[in-house]
């Protein structure tokens, strides 16, 4: 099945299997891709992942892969590039979002952009000074690397100028126990003027530890990216494998895949929703929270065998079963929850002093969320119905989420109040969700063994609890794994929390960021 | 009116209290005040962790603290002026100092007349100005940030202090401690509808004192929202001790403060041994009421939007005046 978008000319081929919608094609040259971009910028499309790679062992040169999202589907753009200075058009001018990941790809991959409208970025982005400049880790002749000296260069922030203003930085070692990232503040007194990040300090070479392995050996590394969106990642890594040797996972396995998912969704959401109330000094709702949290990874413990549910998703199908019992156990367990969040809800929604911290801060506008490639509650937070699991114009999710009928949840307000509410709305929805498949789970096999497929390729794409888990692979000649992009929704969250604190004030920006709740092992790789 | 120097003033008081024993019950107040305030820290704790569902700390968590930090080393920062190692030792003086002045057991104590309200007020000021510089010192960019924030509460909180003890003054004709707190604790039954203003404005202004939940949180770990955890990230081992035993000390002195002016009835108003004894057992009671009183406003509070703190303490001067215009229109006799 072929398709153009946008009446350009570039033909899509559609990708097979059950996952959810995606359209590949290759780009002519850069002209094209950048054509293409601006199409897509025009339709209100937004930009889901970029990264590249290095195909000079078949003889071949680099290439640049695209991700673009509109609402049909997802559309997977290749770029060829020679094996001799690899460059492409910079995109960050049309997709702000392409700024960190043009620059990610240059320290990883050594292709660069220039021209284009993007202005050029010419700092390194995951590259802390842990290796030389020339050097490309995931080039096939990069070797182990190792033995380079460590030097940690000056990273040139933008300078805020003026009367009173000055910098804080903060991290990326902080006073609790979360992950690193640096924050530069630019401030006038506690007003925020500027806010600028800096991540990688968790980059760990994920992306090269796939190289080589067995697809198996990649589920198991997919599983580990992000430990908080484990099932996401499993699913849309077992997605783009099941696309590439063209498998079709089995009913009751998709079922049970969404019901992990959801289960993950919840446990998330629970803990934000605690986290959110800590930070606002009600410790209260932390406890709260926090003891349902717990309870329900216990029942994953139960059912799952793992409390985070790792492993249980594989290529082909699932790793487990549940039995009547364990679903009966899942009904009674989501109306004591949901009970008990309600409650929750009310106290929340009804306590004046949380809502005066909530209302109002940290504001996003739905505009800028599309401008910024936003996804996830973040994006349904401004208003945008932007959820991979529900139908909306001109778009149906894939299976089992067409049969289940997801009701988006979305709030206009854009700041911290939103993203709880949306929360909250989305823990309903899941329970719900999980009470129906729990009672209709279909009778099928679990897994099904399938062989790899030399060349193949394939994108999976999940709508995680943060927002949407893109991942690509591309298998070599023998069947392993060539290439593998763990694409996090952070990527495109982090910038919209640059804008979000903007005329807030420092004080307030933990809230906003817990309202985020960010990744950065999952952003660092 | 009570003159200083007339019969039961000030000066004739001072004379009768410089005996042995008043020595002795002073040192004893002192003493309690050492002891106890760590404890009264660990009992809010305690009734916070239970309020919110948690299983809670060891009521002598904050001896342990106190016991660990001193046995550690500190670690300085490189820019550390003697002023920052000074700091700890100014601060916990003046709170010892205010302790000593609050009359907890007696109002008959040798150390009370040597400063009054106002004086009192400005020990508790002393210890904020050192430690908000010490804060600045080492030029972190937090430390900077705390001792601002803290600047800026301090400067809204001192005047609805001092509010609060001029209309405690105008009652008792006198602005020394002693002096107020035995007018309103052994006088005549009479109820006062200005100290209600007071008494509400003075909880106000305690909870900004001393970082409690509306205006700070003693317990984040968000270095960004902090204030006075802001201002002493960058001390360690016994100078850390010496600041966390000053912050208790601090809620301790807040707290018998209040108790003092707003439920005076079982201090003692001589020196008389059983009358001492008795007090003790009083303000035991009274700060195990007072401390989970505390924890559940903490409890059922989240803190505020820091350019709220403002509104909070205004609010405070706002009580505090109507409670002094209370008092000069209704209750002054003709």
């Amino acid at each position: 099945m072929t398709m153009r978008f946008h009446a350009e000319p570039i033909e899509f081929t559609r990708q097979p299997g059950l996952g959810a919608p995606v359209w590949a094609a290759r780009a002519a040259d850069g002209d094209d891709l950048m054509r293409f971009a601006v199409s897509v910028h025009r339709h209100e499309g937004r930009l889901a992942a970029l990264w590249g790679e290095d195909r000079r062992q078949r003889g071949e040169g680099f290439r640049l892969h695209c991700v673009f999202a509109l609402d049909e589907g997802h559309l997977w753009l290749d770029l060829d590039l020679p094996a001799e200075n690899p460059v492409y058009p910079d995109l960050a001018g049309i997709f702000p979002a392409a700024n960190r990941m043009q620059r990610a790809t240059r320290d990883l991959v050594g292709i660069a952009f220039e021209g284009g409208s993007g202005g050029g970025d010419a700092r390194p982005w995951l590259r802390h000074g842990a290796w030389p400049a020339d050097w490309h880790p995931l080039r096939h002749d990069a070797g182990e690397g190792g033995g380079f000296p460590n030097d940690p260069s000056d990273y040139d922030f933008v300078q805020v100028g003026g009367e009173g203003a000055h910098e804080i930085p903060v991290g990326p070692i902080h006073a609790g126990i979360i992950e690193p990232g640096h924050f530069r503040f630019s401030v006038i007194g506690e007003r925020v003027l500027r806010l600028e990040q800096r991540l990688g300090y968790q980059h760990k070479g994920v992306e090269k530890l796939f190289i080589g392995g067995s697809i198996a050996d990649g589920a198991r590394l997919a599983g580990r990216i992000s430990g908080d969106s484990t099932c996401a990642y499993a699913w849309a890594y077992a997605a783009a494998v099941e696309a590439a040797c063209g498998v079709n996972p089995p009913p009751r396995a998709l079922m049970l895949r969404a019901l992990m998912l959801e289960r993950e969704r919840v446990a998330n959401h629970l803990g934000d929703l605690g986290a959110l109330g800590n930070d606002a000094a009600l410790a209260f709702g932390f406890s709260q929270f926090m003891r349902l949290k717990e309870d329900w990874l216990r029942v994953n413990g139960a059912l799952f065998g793992h409390r985070f549910m790792m492993d249980r998703i594989v290529p082909g199908g699932t790793a487990s079963d549940l039995e009547a019992p364990a679903l009966r156990a899942i009904v009674d367990q989501c109306d004591a929850i949901g009970r008990e969040v309600k409650d929750l809800r009310k106290i929340y929604d009804e306590h004046a002093g949380l809502q005066d911290r909530f209302q109002t801060t940290g504001t996003i506008h739905a505009d800028l969320a599309r401008e910024l490639s936003l996804t996830g509650v973040a994006a349904r937070a401004t208003g945008l119905i932007l959820d991979g699991r529900a139908h909306r114009q001109g778009y149906t999710p894939p299976p089992p989420y067409a049969a289940l009928g997801v009701r988006p949840a979305t709030d206009e307000r854009g700041d911290v109040a939103a993203r709880a509410a949306v929360r909250f709305a989305e823990i309903f929805e899941s329970l719900r969700l999980l009470q129906e498949i729990a009672v209709g789970l279909p009778d099928s096999e679990l897994c099904i063994e399938f062989a790899p497929v030399a060349d193949a390729h394939g994108l999976g794409v999940i709508e995680g609890w943060r927002g949407e888990v893109l991942v690509g692979v591309a298998l070599d000649g023998a069947g392993r794994l060539a290439r593998v992009h763990p694409h996090d929704p952070s990527w495109q969250a982090w910038p919209a929390l640059e804008h979000a604190v903007m005329k807030d004030i420092v004080p307030d920006f933990p809230l906003i960021n817990k309202s985020f709740n960010l990744s950065y092992s999952g952003h660092d790789l | 009116m009570n003159l200083p120097w007339g019969p039961g003033g000030e000066f004739a008081r001072r004379e009768a209290a410089m005996s042995i024993s008043g020595l002795l019950w002073q040192l004893l107040a002192i003493v309690l005040a050492l002891a106890l305030a760590p404890l009264l820290t660990g009992w809010v704790n305690q009734c916070r962790a239970w309020l919110q569902n948690r299983s809670a700390p060891p009521l002598l968590q904050p001896y342990y603290m106190l016991h660990k930090l001193f046995l550690k080393d500190v670690v300085l920062a490189h820019g550390a002026s003697p002023l920052f190692r000074f700091a700890p030792f100014a601060v916990f003086g003046c709170m010892l100092l205010a302790c000593a002045i609050i009359p907890t057991l007696s109002t008959d104590l040798p150390l009370a007349p040597t400063a009054d309200t106002i004086a009192l007020v400005g020990v508790l000021g002393l210890a904020r100005i050192f430690i908000s510089l010490a804060a600045m010192d080492v030029g972190t960019s937090f430390g900077t940030l705390g001792g601002r924030r803290e600047m800026l509460i301090g400067f809204l909180a001192e005047p609805a202090l001092l509010m609060v003890i001029f209309t405690t003054a105008l009652i008792s004709q006198s602005t020394s401690v002693a002096t107020i707190v035995e007018t309103l604790a052994h006088r005549d039954f009479i109820i006062y509808p200005s100290l209600a203003f007071a008494g509400i404005a003075f909880t106000f202004v305690s909870f900004a004192e001393n970082a409690r939940v509306p205006v700070d949180n003693p317990a984040t770990h968000l270095e960004l929202t902090m204030i006075h955890e802001a201002m002493i990230l960058e001390y360690s081992g016994r100078h850390l001790a010496l600041i966390e035993w000053a912050a208790s000390l601090k809620l301790y002195a807040y707290s018998c403060l209040g108790l003092a002016l707003f439920f005076p009835w079982g201090i003692a108003a001589g020196s008389s041994v059983l009358g001492l004894l008795m007090a003790i057992p009083v303000l035991l009671v009274k700060l195990v009421i007072g401390g989970f009183l505390l924890a559940g406003i903490e409890t059922i509070n989240a803190k505020v939007r820091i350019f709220r703190a403002p509104e909070f303490l205004g609010t405070a001067f706002l009580l505090a005046v109507l409670g002094l215009l209370v008092r000069l229109m209704l209750e002054t006799r003709v």
